[in-house]
């Protein structure tokens, strides 16, 4: 066999962050490759590095393509030349049927006019490559994301690909979905495609995988190749963990008062689809003092569950109970949330939590314009001087609190949406992904702010994908999967291994 | 110092405006031989410009929603005028309470429209272009296509009359109200240059505060006089200005401006940080349709009639004036002075060729490219920032 792709010495740099240090991946002709490693590993990065979206100039390293140096400067280049890559969220056009997303930009014209009978042929020969069974006139909206994905594979497999990229294919897909999908992996192989498949599920990495690369931190720790020794989740998972952690989270003495905020049989369901439990009778408590946090993968319904708690921003029919020191809650708005002292800082800090226009005073008085205010008058002198206060206090590096937020760096970002909530004074905070890209020292702030936190006796729930994270920050753990609380671990019994086998555990029941 | 670059480099947008102002009129000033800043002429513009100006300040936070406008305020502005003719001239109803019920017509239209727009969640273009449509469409039926005309002498002078009483060789009260203006901004700027002190904030240094507060005394003091040494003031210009002054502090500096900021800023950040921007969104589309009355009043009793065909086009006017005032497409971004800038170049390009005899036809293709280049010098500026 020889190597169809051969990525070398490829390192990338980001403002203060080094995302990719010396990578080096090789890819066989004809296999399914599997590329995994925690969330900021930097697995995206080096896939948007190979196909042109970081283009050729902004990395260092060489990347050969069948033999060939390549050096894309869009994602175009890349898929002239036979590499595809299929992301989470789909490039599909949900308002043109599947025979036009199928050959979207490859249209299948005479004489400068589209000629439907040959698309309808061709559509309806790829289709059956891909086992989808439907009709090509049907719209992209009308089929389920299962069958969406079929089509983006199709689509592919109409433009002759030559590598298929699949970045978390199965997120979105339930058991059996994924499983046809993964059938069609093993299919495609056959055919002579080779595949390169990014996915956190590791069960479906052993069981289609050829060879595994993982990564960690932005490097390459090991190829694993099926021929030389037997793969399993548990030989995986030992190789994405095990990095030394001293000193990467600060030192705190947790002083854990009595319960102060807890949820009680909390159930949503999907805002799109009523009838589909999002949260399934959730319960938690964090006490006075604690930081807990709320472990699992992506799309285990953590954010779902955060957004329906405060004041009802996701899901409908919400049922069960929010208590606070003993006392039940009944949240209807936001306002309702932030005047009961509840406070939730987003995940997406561009899209949800930041007026990016505006600079930093307008944006940390934002939810608390009451105490800025009076008879509905805002003193701009007192809302200076809070930004200034927080400015101090958080570190906020800027030329100057009247900066707009957009020109901040991620972690100076951070921190204004965190000086935003610790302004109106919540007495439980809930923080999703407070450190998702932002740099070492960065992140070290950020858990200092939250461990002050603690310390002044506020309850503190921390959502993270980052399991050393979690591990390091918090009292104690909830791992959370589909939707259900599936293991609570203490501090003692913590450990990525354990928070893994809670997750592997509830699949695997699912299966059964 | 500092502070001093930093107002002005956040408001270049707006300087640049108001600097396009000063040389148009410039311009014209030359081109007409020094008619067009007549106090005659300077009166007869206000007048002229009253609707547009009004209207500008109520689009100006529809655009800050979101980039929202509203495509319906002409139409408004003519069945107004038919319902305020209606009540003033066929039933003969005293002028107070045929304005004040006018007003409540024009709020209940924007509840109408609001409805849809905040709660339905119809996108705004569509459901003032539907407005657009039916009020021009009410309006005909209750003219049955005819003119009414004319309104009794008190009703004209809203628009036509003058705060004029003549004994010393010009008009005393509008000099009073010159010297109050002038009197207003130094208390204000004194207090609120205490407050910074009192806050431990760098304020401008004792020089520029003088330079400042002489320049703007002195822009007031010529203004009334000029005016002053004609009629007086314009009655219109009153409820303008307050307006004015009243939707400046509003947005700038009021809890519920903020979140119109913010909504049009980043909307859903705006909903995580506890804004019902549902509700922010209705108000101000209750508030279009209430400005809108007024200026259809005003332009009624301007035109001494309502007729069926009054407000053509005024929805275009008061988008154009805000955006050639600095008002971003995406919301967010904008000023109410911005868009009275913006009004009064556009006023004044109007004014200013007509008197040099050029027709309507020439008139619209010049408005036209003042707003793309207005609008254009904006974005690449912005884009050239950005590298």
């Amino acid at each position: 066999m020889s190597a169809i792709l051969k990525m070398e010495h490829i390192t990338k740099m980001f403002p203060g962050v080094k995302a990719l240090n010396d990578v080096n991946f090789d890819v066989e002709k004809g296999e399914i490759h599997c590329l995994v490693g925690e969330n900021g590993a930097g697995k995206s990065t080096l896939m948007n590095v190979l196909c042109g979206i970081y283009p050729y100039g902004t990395y260092s390293g060489s990347i050969y393509f069948q033999g060939e140096e390549t050096q894309f400067k869009t994602i175009k280049d890349s898929e002239h030349t036979g590499i595809v890559i299929i992301f989470q969220e789909l490039a599909l056009v949900p308002t043109l049927s599947i025979r036009e997303n199928i050959f979207l930009g490859n249209e299948r014209v005479e004489n400068g006019v589209i000629n439907w009978y040959m698309t309808d042929r061709d559509a309806s020969e790829v289709m059956k490559r891909v086992g989808l069974h439907e009709n090509p006139q049907t719209l992209i909206k009308d089929i389920g994301v299962g069958k969406q994905q079929l089509v983006e594979i199709a689509k592919a497999l109409s433009r002759d690909v030559q590598l298929l990229i699949l970045d978390e294919p199965t997120a979105a897909l339930n058991e059996n979905e994924s499983n046809n999908l993964l059938n069609l992996m093993l299919e495609l192989k056959k055919d002579g495609v080779t595949c390169v498949l990014i996915s956190h599920k590791l069960n479906e990495v052993a069981r289609v995988a050829d060879s595994i690369t993982i990564l960690r931190d932005g490097a390459t720790i090991e190829t694993i190749k099926r021929g030389n020794q037997p793969i399993n989740e548990a030989r995986i998972i030992r190789g994405m963990v095990g990095r030394d952690m001293v000193d990467r989270f600060p030192k705190r003495d947790a002083k854990i008062g009595e319960i102060g905020f807890e949820i009680k049989d909390w159930t949503v369901h999907d805002p799109l689809q009523p009838d589909r439990i999002k949260i399934n009778h959730v319960n938690l408590n964090v006490r006075h003092g604690e930081i807990i946090g709320i472990a699992g993968l992506m799309g285990a319904g953590r954010t779902e569950l955060a957004m329906s708690v405060f004041g009802k921003m996701y899901g409908v029919n919400i049922s069960g109970q929010i208590i606070k020191d003993g006392r039940c809650l009944t949240i209807h708005t936001v306002r309702d949330a932030i005047g009961a002292g509840i406070a939730y800082a987003t995940e997406d800090r561009k899209t949800y939590g930041l007026i990016l226009i505006k600079d930093i005073i307008d944006n940390i008085s934002l939810a608390s314009l009451n105490k800025v205010s009076a008879n509905m008058v805002i003193n701009r002198n007192r809302e200076i001087q809070a930004a200034e206060e927080y400015r101090e206090k958080l570190n906020i590096k800027c030329s100057g609190v009247t900066q707009r937020t957009n020109d901040l760096s991620g972690g100076n970002q951070q921190k204004v949406v965190l000086s935003k909530w610790i302004f109106a004074e919540p007495d439980c905070l809930i923080l999703d992904e407070p450190t998702r890209g932002i740099d070492v020292g960065a992140k070290y702030e950020i858990y200092t702010i939250m461990n002050n936190l603690a310390e002044m006796g506020k309850t503190v729930i921390m959502i993270s994908s980052e399991l050393p994270e979690i591990l390091g920050v918090c009292d104690r753990i909830y791992v959370m999967d589909e939707g259900e609380i599936v293991g609570e671990l203490t501090r003692d019994n913590a450990s990525q291994e354990a928070i893994m086998k809670c997750i592997m555990d509830n699949h695997r029941e699912e299966a059964i | 110092m500092d502070a001093l670059k930093d107002a002005i480099r956040s408001n270049v947008r707006q300087y640049a405006m108001l600097l396009a102002l000063i040389v148009i009129t410039l311009f014209f000033q030359i081109t007409t031989n020094g008619i067009l800043l007549y106090p005659q002429n300077v009166a007869n513009l206000i007048q002229q410009n009253a609707y547009v100006l009004i209207l500008a300040v109520g689009m100006t936070l529809c655009i800050l929603t979101g980039g929202n406008i509203d495509l319906s305020v002409g139409s408004i502005c003519a069945f107004i005028g038919a319902v305020i003719g209606t009540f003033i001239i066929n039933w003969k109803m005293p002028i107070a309470p045929a304005i004040l019920l006018t007003l409540l017509v024009g709020a209940l239209i924007g509840v109408w429209q609001g409805f849809w727009i905040a709660f339905v969640r119809i996108p705004p273009f569509i459901v003032t272009l539907a407005g657009m449509l039916t009020f021009r469409g009410l309006t005909l039926t209750i003219l049955k296509g005819l003119t009414l005309s004319p309104y009794p002498a008190a009703f004209q002078f809203i628009s036509a009359g003058f705060l004029g009483n003549n004994f010393v060789g010009f008009h005393i009260s509008t000099v009073g109200v010159g010297v109050v203006l002038i009197a207003a901004d130094i208390f204000f700027g004194i207090k609120a240059r205490k407050k910074q002190r009192q806050y431990g904030f760098a304020v401008l240094p004792v020089s520029l505060f003088t330079a400042k507060i002489a320049l703007i005394s002195l822009g007031i003091s010529l203004f009334t006089y000029w005016l002053a040494s004609y009629k007086g003031i314009p009655m219109i210009l009153l409820p303008i200005a307050f307006l004015i002054a009243v939707y400046s502090f509003f947005t700038a500096k009021t809890v519920p401006g903020r979140y119109i900021y913010a909504m049009g800023g980043n909307e859903k950040a705006a909903r995580l940080s506890g804004i019902k921007t549902d509700i922010v969104l209705f108000l101000v589309y209750v508030n279009m349709a209430v400005l809108s009355a007024i200026a259809g009043i005003a332009f009624s009793s301007r035109l001494n009639a309502s007729s069926p065909q009054a407000g053509q086009n005024f929805e275009l006017d008061a988008i154009a004036a805000c955006f050639i005032g600095g008002a971003s497409s995406t919301g967010g971004v904008g000023t109410v002075f911005g868009a009275i800038i913006g009004a009064l170049v556009m006023g004044v390009l109007n004014n200013g060729m007509s008197m040099m005899g050029a027709g309507t036809d020439k008139v619209m293709v010049v408005k036209g490219l003042v707003l793309l280049l207005a609008v254009g010098f904006d974005i690449m500026s912005k884009s050239r920032s950005k590298v």
